[in-house]
């Protein structure tokens, strides 16, 4: 079940559902700077998700391209973690999951990068360079909301309270897969930290720890998300775009 | 970087613009290095000078001696252009979430994102005239000023993100080629940067329309229903016909605007025809014809009540676009208040580490 | 209400062995936003390898050319900033 297809079926979903919500944020920004900025950003994570699901679609050799596997797979078939699929919510829910992301995603294409497997090797190069990124964008603004104002600071810290448990489900072990997840906790961990303490915040314990994306037991909200995304694409099958 | 990946037939869908950019870009070189007296002879001279300037189609910039009606009007036509630019991301930004294929989706985000962009390089434009962003964003939420009427018409199917590209940025392009030339150094500047990026907005429609019309009986439907709904309020964006046209002849006059309406309505109209072939949709027009004498195309006029009863609000989308500006503008001031507050403090620290 | 983001000075050194040119302005709370956006406004097709920002309050402006009647006892004011000033030879498509 953990092959290289699952493994890198994984990380492309994690990229695409990531992607669909960062571009809801599309004519929605705090400012119209920062609506090019999450564009670039879900730009980024769309063109990991194109490559890495081109490539499951090869390792599975069932003949599905990208376009299967984004738009003709139900909720119980995506891989990505809960995390990427909760809605957006406030800017500041938005941005603390994009830090929990990044953080997970830099140490994890960057030891992609050096994987044995040279497709994901070259993708993981590639894709480190944005992850970097976007780490350094989330991290901006956690210190700006965190050390704001009064608002911006309560709704920060209710934010990563929000979405700090399902920061767990990024590390389960995966002992056989070109990158074990378990193994980069400790950077997730000490990038995390440092950015919530310069930011005033107080990292949340949680021993709330939900789970399930990885075997397609998702949240209620991926559901409608699919159902969004694919509409147009099921309502003509085989059609050409 | 993004969505580079494909190509429509060049001769089919006006590549002939991008060179038109590129000469008033040469030109302009070409006007500066020009001889010409350096400075005004004296305070009675200013309006002379500028005369001068103009007529040497060289630039005016932003601290040189302008009429004041030149600078209100290029305020009005820019925080125009801008406001257009930002509104006209929602129409198509509404079918970012449902694109029906990844290369689609990539390609439409990078596309309203340009859109962004031109609004942010025009509201700077338009600040070198002496106005701020923040007020200008201020009179497009109140109603004070108005963005271009074709974007109160709704996305209802995916062919209609294929007709923006191809009619409504196409008729930018128009309306915006010439605009490289404008008098106003700021303006013909961003607006050069600007048409760069439009002619692949203009492909990618193009080349969505052109599969849709050769894909599936139902896909090829969708893609006249785009071009039905369209068509009119696509002849309607380069305004009113030349004889009702208010601000025409002052602006030909200073070369911020190089055209007439119903010139570059022509032009425009007279691109398509053989784009609409190659496509294989039917212009919805009957009495669309080439007229030999006149070496143009006879058209049926849009309906200019119909374009001043949306210019007035009663579109189908101007509440809707309105409402969605404003709901992300207060929705967003306390992130605009944070980042604020945080940039003072920060400014405080350095003080107080220089002082120590 | 927070005092309106200051503007700021955009330059792009679009290839190395090229100098800084000025492509525009934008606004940024501060410095380190400024460069962000700077990137993402201006760079969206990978044109840039360096980019400066400079408030624009910063710059000090001697123009001989352009007589300065209008705008005159304002030298401090931000719509005098000189934004968009010409691409120079040898940055096509910048
Ligand atoms: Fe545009
Ligand atoms: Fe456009």
């Amino acid at each position: 079940m953990n092959g290289p297809f699952e493994f890198t079926l994984r990380l492309g979903d994690d990229a695409l559902i990531a992607a669909q919500r960062l571009a809801e944020w599309t004519t929605r920004a705090p400012e119209m700077e920062e609506d090019i900025a999450l564009a670039n950003i879900a730009l980024d994570q769309l063109g990991a998700a194109r490559l890495l699901l081109t490539y499951a679609g090869e390792l599975e050799g069932a003949g599905r391209d990208e376009d299967a596997l984004a738009y003709l797979r139900d909720d119980r078939e995506f891989r990505n973690c809960l995390l990427v699929e909760l809605p957006n919510d406030d800017f500041a829910v938005t941005m603390a999951k994009l830090l929990l992301l990044s953080a997970y995603q830099l140490p994890l294409y960057t030891a992609l990068a050096e994987c044995a497997d040279e497709r994901l090797a070259a993708i993981g190069s590639k894709t480190r360079k944005e992850s970097a990124y976007h780490l350094d964008h989330a991290a901006l603004w956690v210190k700006r909301l965190g050390d704001g104002t009064e608002e911006s600071h309560r709704r920060m810290q209710a934010a990563v309270e929000q979405v700090w448990p399902y920061a767990a489900e990024l590390f389960a072990p995966d002992p056989g897969a070109p990158v074990d997840p378990a193994a980069l906790r400790a950077e997730f961990d000490a990038t995390v930290t440092a950015v919530l303490a310069e930011a005033t915040l107080t990292r949340p314990e949680s021993g709330w720890a939900p789970a399930g994306g990885r075997d397609g037991v998702h949240t209620e909200h991926l559901s409608y998300l699919l159902a969004e995304m694919q509409v147009l694409h099921r309502a003509h099958p085989g059609a050409k775009w | 970087m993004y969505g580079n990946d494909f190509g429509a037939p060049e001769e089919a869908s006006g590549g002939g613009l991008l060179g038109e950019v590129e000469a008033a870009e040469a030109a302009l070189r070409e006007a500066a290095a020009r001889q010409r007296r350096r400075v005004p002879a004296s305070d009675d001279d200013l309006a002379g000078f500028f005369a001068e300037i103009v007529e040497a189609d060289q630039k005016i910039e932003p601290r040189d001696w302008m009429p004041e009606a030149y600078r209100k009007t290029l305020i009005r036509q820019i925080a125009q252009h801008a406001h257009s630019e930002i509104i006209g991301m929602q129409p198509e930004g509404n079918w970012i979430s449902r694109a029906p294929s990844l290369k689609r989706k990539a390609i439409l985000l990078a596309k309203v994102q340009d859109e962004a962009g031109h609004g942010l390089y025009l509201y700077a434009a338009a600040e070198t005239l002496g106005i701020s962003r923040d007020e200008l964003v201020d009179l497009l939420l109140n109603g004070r000023q108005k963005y271009s009427s074709i974007f109160n018409y709704p996305t209802l199917t995916w062919a209609d993100v294929g007709a923006i590209g191809w009619l409504v940025d196409g008729a930018a392009i128009v309306n915006q080629v010439p605009l490289c030339r404008c008098s106003y150094g700021p303006y013909a500047r961003a607006m050069i940067r600007i048409c760069k990026e439009e002619s692949f907005h203009q492909r990618q429609g193009y080349e969505i329309l052109h599969t849709l019309a050769h894909g599936t009986p139902a896909q090829k439907a969708m893609a006249q229903d785009a071009l039905d709904r369209w068509w009119y309020p696509s002849l309607a964006m380069f305004g009113p016909p030349d004889g009702e046209s208010t601000h025409s002849t002052q602006s030909m006059a200073w070369k911020i605007k190089r055209f007439s309406n119903d010139e570059l309505r022509q032009r425009f109209v007279d691109m398509c025809v053989q784009q609409a072939e190659i496509l294989g949709l039917t212009i919805p027009d009957p009495d669309l014809r080439w007229n030999d004498e006149r070496q143009a195309y006879d058209f049926t006029q849009p309906d200019y009540d119909e374009l001043m009863r949306v210019i007035k609000g009663d579109g189908p989308c101007n509440r809707q676009r309105m409402a969605h500006r404003r709901q992300a503008h207060a929705d967003g001031a306390w992130v605009r208040e944070a980042a604020a507050a945080y940039a003072a403090k920060r400014a405080v620290e350095k003080k107080e580490k220089v002082a120590a | 209400m927070t005092d309106p983001s200051p503007l700021w000075e955009v330059f792009v050194r679009a290839r190395r062995g090229l100098s800084h040119t000025h492509v525009g302005s934008l606004h940024a709370p501060d410095a380190e936003l400024a460069l962000r956006n700077a990137r993402d406004l201006y760079t969206r097709r990978q044109e840039g390898v360096s980019i400066w920002v400079v408030p624009a309050s910063a710059i000090t402006a001697s123009s001989p050319d352009e007589k300065d009647a209008f705008f005159d006892p304002a030298a401090d004011k931000v719509y005098r900033h000189p934004t968009f000033y010409e691409v120079p030879d040898g940055v096509a498509h910048l």
